[in-house]
Parts: structure tokens; sequence; C-alpha cells
């Protein structure tokens, strides 16, 4: 385990839940700087709330998410504005601004925080696009473009700022093969060059294992696996086991829960 | 279901009927705490009165000439009995200046402007960009939301006086034109009991009390609505409805507050 | 669309607006005839002030000369005192008298002044000695009444 000094973010023995359910219970990650970690789990098991606790969005009843040392109190406007302008986040389309151009998207948070001139801005926008290769779909509309190109325009306008994290949710979900290879190669070669740390959630084992330093498997709310990802793949855990190679059948129970069938069809057992 | 289960029904909506008060209440101050900050950028309003204000000047102009010449119509036919013709452009004008004007230009605002508010602000609910923009470290409320209620607020009261405007205009060419009431008794009737406060002064308060309503509820039903299609239909059939409600009661209680006879 | 355009149509829109208001202030109200004039105060005291309203006319011969600005009750003398706004431009001799009258047959009431024939003018202040009260409908009908009954009677004692 990295220590506390390793560590960009770090969280410490959360619980999280509204009214009616508890979404996350006592779990403890971290995410050491510079390295690339995966959040892995099926839909709804608490993953995208975790993006949200280190965002400041949501408070969590108990325990505390630590950033680069200082802890996050969504109650301090000025500090929450200080960490959220570094980190950048991926939403799982994208969330472009569909009323701005596809150069004014990736522009929006350089104008919004800093004060360069016209010119500077236009420089930095068309680097970031490059990065992403999209640096010809400029002028375009934010109507007009695809879905994989869209997740790279909101990459760019993640990065726009350079930031120390840059969060992913479900960057792979719906992708074609080649648009894949492309975000998972972009995650990677963006988190190395810039020295970023980079948080990935999502729930495709093989491209995340393919580029992340080390994987969390969250199921219910909780957190059943962790390691590189030759250590999960070795692992003997069966709720492991079940996720990583996609058996449909294991501690998470293919049917619902139901009477015996003999009884729904009328017959007598 | 027994009556202890209605009542308990009852009592349950009730509570969620004041829960989704209060949840309004809190939207509403939030709104105005945060349209301070952003007149500071006002060029984001500026775009907001084009896309809601610009836009609607057809429909309310139009709306207007109809309006007015159909008023026109009806009043000459009820004042001929009594010989009072000429006293045509004094009913329409009273009327426009102090109900239709300021009603009629809501209820049209909030079906043109207000749902295309509901829509816009539901659907970038619904795709994140408003998360996105908080996670960005900019507060959605005082760079989208602010904008347009300052815009609504602007555009109702420009909007009903061109209502007003277009419609005396409309009276006269059908009042003067084609039934052939005296122009210049037309006129000084109109001006002899149409009064710069009362009547005009109090017509544009309605309007800017109406704006201020509409444009916040389009903005409460856009935020609250499910990320879903039938959610936003749900959402701007609502705005709809509750504005037009919301008009005629409010036009009810500034009527009885501005026009009562001292 | 360029900013510029925008800009320029909303600075349109907001111009046309404008304009609808004061088209609808001159052409449909009554703004460019009183408010703007410079005027000087007269007061008039009246047993029956009947149904004059603040801001009703002031007239003499037909034309409208002023305004009135207030209504009150002297609890002294019991009478209601009008204040009134007259155009600095038409001054009425002391012994101007005003009375109250009704435009139409029931229409609103408005200030009528006649003017006397004295030399000197009322000043700024100044209040009209000579005034006629309203004719109150009521009053109209009750002497009707009586002077019918006092006819009958005056015919039963003739027969």
């Amino acid at each position: 385990m990295s220590s506390t000094a390793d560590n960009l973010v770090q969280i410490d023995h959360v619980t999280f839940g509204y009214d009616s359910r508890v979404i996350l219970t006592d779990v403890s990650l971290q995410f050491p700087r510079g390295k690339v970690v995966a959040i892995m789990g099926s839909s709804g098991c608490g993953k995208t709330t975790l993006l949200r606790l280190i965002g400041g969005v949501i408070t969590p009843q108990s325990g505390q998410i630590l950033f680069d040392g200082e802890p996050v109190d969504p109650s301090r406007q000025d500090k929450l504005f200080a960490l959220r302008r570094r980190l950048g986040m991926l939403f799982q389309f994208g969330a472009l601004f569909t009323d701005l151009s596809v150069f004014e998207n990736v522009a929006f948070p350089l104008r919004e925080h800093t004060v360069l001139p016209e010119a500077m801005i236009r420089d930095i926008v068309l680097m970031k696009l490059n990065a992403v290769g999209l640096r010809g779909a400029a002028s375009l509309r934010i109507a007009e473009v695809s879905g994989g190109m869209a997740r790279r325009i909101a990459l760019a306008r993640a990065i726009a700022l350079d930031p120390e994290l840059i969060m992913y949710d479900e960057p792979f979900a719906g992708l074609d093969p080649i648009s894949l290879g492309v975000a998972a190669n972009l995650i990677r070669r963006l988190n190395d060059a810039t020295g970023a740390t980079s948080l990935i959630v999502s729930h495709d084992v093989h491209e995340c294992f393919l580029i992340c330093d080390y994987a969390y498997l969250i199921s219910s709310g909780r957190i059943v696996g962790h390691g590189t990802p030759k250590e999960l793949q070795a692992s003997e855990d069966p709720e492991v086991r079940q996720f990583i190679r996609g058996e449909p059948d294991g501690p998470v129970p293919f049917h619902y829960p139901a009477g015996p069938i003999a009884q729904d069809l009328g017959i007598s057992a | 279901m027994n009556p202890v289960e209605t009542l308990a029904a009852l009592g349950a909506r009730s509570i969620r009927l004041l829960g989704s008060f209060g949840r309004a209440s809190i939207f509403f101050a939030e709104l105005v705490r945060h349209t301070p900050p952003s007149l500071r950028r006002f060029n984001l309003a500026v775009v907001q009165i084009f896309a809601i204000g610009n836009q609607s000047l057809v429909i309310i102009a139009t709306s207007g000439a109809a309006v007015g010449g159909v008023l026109a119509l009806q009043a000459y036919y009820a004042l001929n009995r009594y010989g009072a013709a000429e006293s045509v452009g004094l009913l329409v004008a009273l009327s426009l200046l102090r109900e239709l004007g300021p009603v009629l230009t809501a209820l049209l605002f909030a079906g043109r402007a207000g749902t295309s508010l509901t829509a816009e602000i539901g659907l970038m609910k619904a795709g994140e960009q408003l998360a996105a923009m908080e996670m960005m470290a900019i507060d959605p409320r005082v760079r989208v939301l602010a904008p347009r209620f300052v815009a609504g607020i602007v555009s109702m009261p420009l909007l009903g006086a061109i209502f007003s405007a277009v419609g005396i205009a409309g009276a006269y060419v059908i009042a003067v034109t084609l039934i052939g009431i005296d122009s210049a008794a037309f006129w000084s009737q109109m001006q002899d009991g149409v009064d710069v406060f009362k009547d005009i002064g109090n017509g544009m308060v309605k309007t800017v009390v109406f704006g201020i309503a509409t444009t916040f509820i389009a903005l409460y039903m856009g935020f609250e609505s499910t990320a879903t299609p039938e959610g936003v239909s749900q959402a701007t059939t609502r705005t709809v409805v509750i504005s037009s409600v919301a008009v005629l009661i409010l036009d009810f209680l500034l009527t009885s507050l501005m026009f009562s006879t001292p | 669309m360029g900013k510029k355009q925008i800009e320029t149509l909303v600075g349109l829109f907001v111009l046309l607006g404008a304009l609808a208001v004061v088209f609808l202030s001159l052409k449909a109200a009554n703004l460019a005839s009183f408010t703007l004039d410079a005027t000087y105060p007269l007061r008039a005291r009246f047993d029956n002030v009947g149904g004059l309203k603040i801001r009703a006319p002031v007239k003499s011969a037909g034309v409208t000369v002023g305004r009135i600005e207030s209504i009150s009750f002297d609890d002294k003398t019991f009478q209601g005192v009008v204040s009134l706004q007259i155009d600095r431009r038409f001054r009425f001799p002391t012994d101007t008298s005003a009375k109250v009258l009704t435009s139409g047959l029931l229409g609103d009431q408005y200030i009528g002044l006649e003017p006397g024939g004295d030399e000197k003018n009322l000043k700024d202040g100044d209040t009209i000695k000579m005034t006629q009260s309203a004719i109150v409908i009521e009053n109209l009908i009750g002497q009707l009444l009586y002077n019918k009954a006092a006819e009958s009677g005056k015919d039963k004692e003739a027969k």
C-alpha cells in the first residue's frame, strides 16, 4: 500500500447513502500520483458516487476524502473551487455544451478561469484538440459530431487547464473497437505525458486491464477485491472471478428471485 | 380503500405538495440570489434576450394586431347601440393596457419562450451539462439560470408594450379605416380617458410581475424534470399549465390592488 | 450568428419596446398635455365635493386649465377642501367661482371655473371664495317628492 503522501486522492472508510438506501459501506481506496487506477463493478454499485464524492458534489455520512492531503469539504466554497480547478472530469456521454461549437467547448474552462488573451486561448485549444486528434473538427457544431468524437472533445475540454487528476466516467461504454482502442490509448498516453493521475470508472475489464496500474472491484457498495490486473486475474475469490471472467452465474445470480417454476406452470412436482 | 388509508394517502400527498412548494421557493430564492453576480456578465443575458425576446416578436405582434382588431369590432357592435361608437378607441385602449395586453402577452410568452426554456434546461440537465459545469468550478446557476431569468424579466415588459401598441394600431385600422369612425374622435376620446400612470404604468408593472413568474416557473420545471423524453415533454406541458394559472391568479390580485376605486 | 449581430438585434428589440411605450404614453394617454407644464396651486372649499376624484380636470369655458391635486376634509368648518393645480399661463380674477359639474348626464365630475370681473388675480395658494357644491341626486329626488307632496296637499285643501 502506498503511503498517504504518495496518494493524490485517498478515500478513508467512507459510508454514503440516501434516506432509503445505503450506496457505499466503509470503502477505502487510494490513488497514487501519476498512476492509472480503475474502479470496476456492475451498474448501480456506487462507482459514479465515488467520483461525485471526490468532486465534492456530495458529502459522506462517515469517513473522509483527502485530496493532496487536505480533506474535501463541500461546505467551504472557496476550497471546493480551488480543488475543482485542479481536476478534470470526462462525463459518460461527453456532456458537451450543445449551444457552443467544438472550439468554444474546449475553450470554455480557459475563458471562465483564466484571463489569457484570445490568441493564446486559440493556441491552447488547438493543441488540446490536436492531442486527441480532432484539431480539424474545431469549427463543427456539437450536433454534427459522432459519439466517439464527442468523448474525445470532452476529453480535450477536461484537460484544457492541465489538471492533476483526470476522472473518467465509463469512457469505454458504447464505443466501436477502433474508438475503444483510441480511447484507451489516449488515456494512458495523456497520463504518462502530463504526469497526471487518472481514475477510470468502468465495467470494461479488458480495456481497463490493458492500461491501468491498479484496480478496485466494487459490488453492492463494498470493495470485494483490489490489486494489479495480474493479481486480480489470478484471484480465487468467487465474486472477483465471476466479474473478471464474465461468468453468467455465480455470487451474482442469473435468476431474479422467484418461486419454483413448477408452481408457476401449474405442474405438480 | 378504507377511510383511514384514504386519509393517510391524502396526508402523504399534502406533505409532498408542501415539499414541492418548499423546493420551488428555495429555487426561486437561489435564482434571485445569483442574479446580481450574473448581471456583471450581462452579455450572457443579452444572448438570452435574443433567444426569448426577439424570437417572440412575431407571435406577439401578430396576436396584438389581431386582438386589437377584434376588440375594435366587438366594441363597435356593442357601443353603437347606445350611440357611443366614438368611444371604441377608449374601450380598446383601456382593455388592452390594463388587462389583455399584459395577460395575453404573458400567456403567449409562457407558451413560446417558457416551453423552450423548460426544454433547454431539462435537456441540459439530462445531458449532464450542468453537472459538468459544476465540476469545472463554474456555478451553473450564475452562468445558465440567472441570465435566462434576467432575460425573461427584461423581455416581458417590452413585449407587453409592443402588444398593446400594435393592438391599438390594429384597432385604429378596423375602427377608422374600415368602419369609418372619425379619426380625431378615436384618439381624443382615448387620450381623455387613459391615464399614463394608472393605466400604462400599472400595465407595465403587471408585465414585470408576469415575467418574473413565467420565467421562474419555466426554469424550475426544466430543472426538476426527469431525464427522459417523456420527462421533458411532461415538464413543458406543466410549464404552460402552471404559468397560465399563475398569470391569471396574479392578474386578479394585481387588478384588485391597482384598480380598486379609492 | 455572430456576437455583434445578436447584440445589435437585441438593441433593436429594446428600442422597439421603448418606442411602443412612448407611443402609448403620447398617443393613447395624456402625458403630452399636462404633467410637464408649470402650475400654481389654488384652493376651493365645497359643502359637498360630490364624486370629484384626484386628477379630475379643472375646466373654464370647457377648456382644461388644470387638475385636482388632492381632496381633504376640514373638521373645523366641516367642508371639503380641494387643492387645484392650475396652468401658470392662465390667471383668474379673485371673484372667480368654482362649480362641481358633471360631464354629460352621468359622466365623471369635474370643476368648472367661471371668472368674475375683478381686476386683481388669484395668487399662488389663494382660496376661491365662491363655490357651488355638487348636485346630489338623492337630494333632488327628496325635493321632488316633497314638492309633489306639498302640491297634492294644497289640492286637497282646495277641494
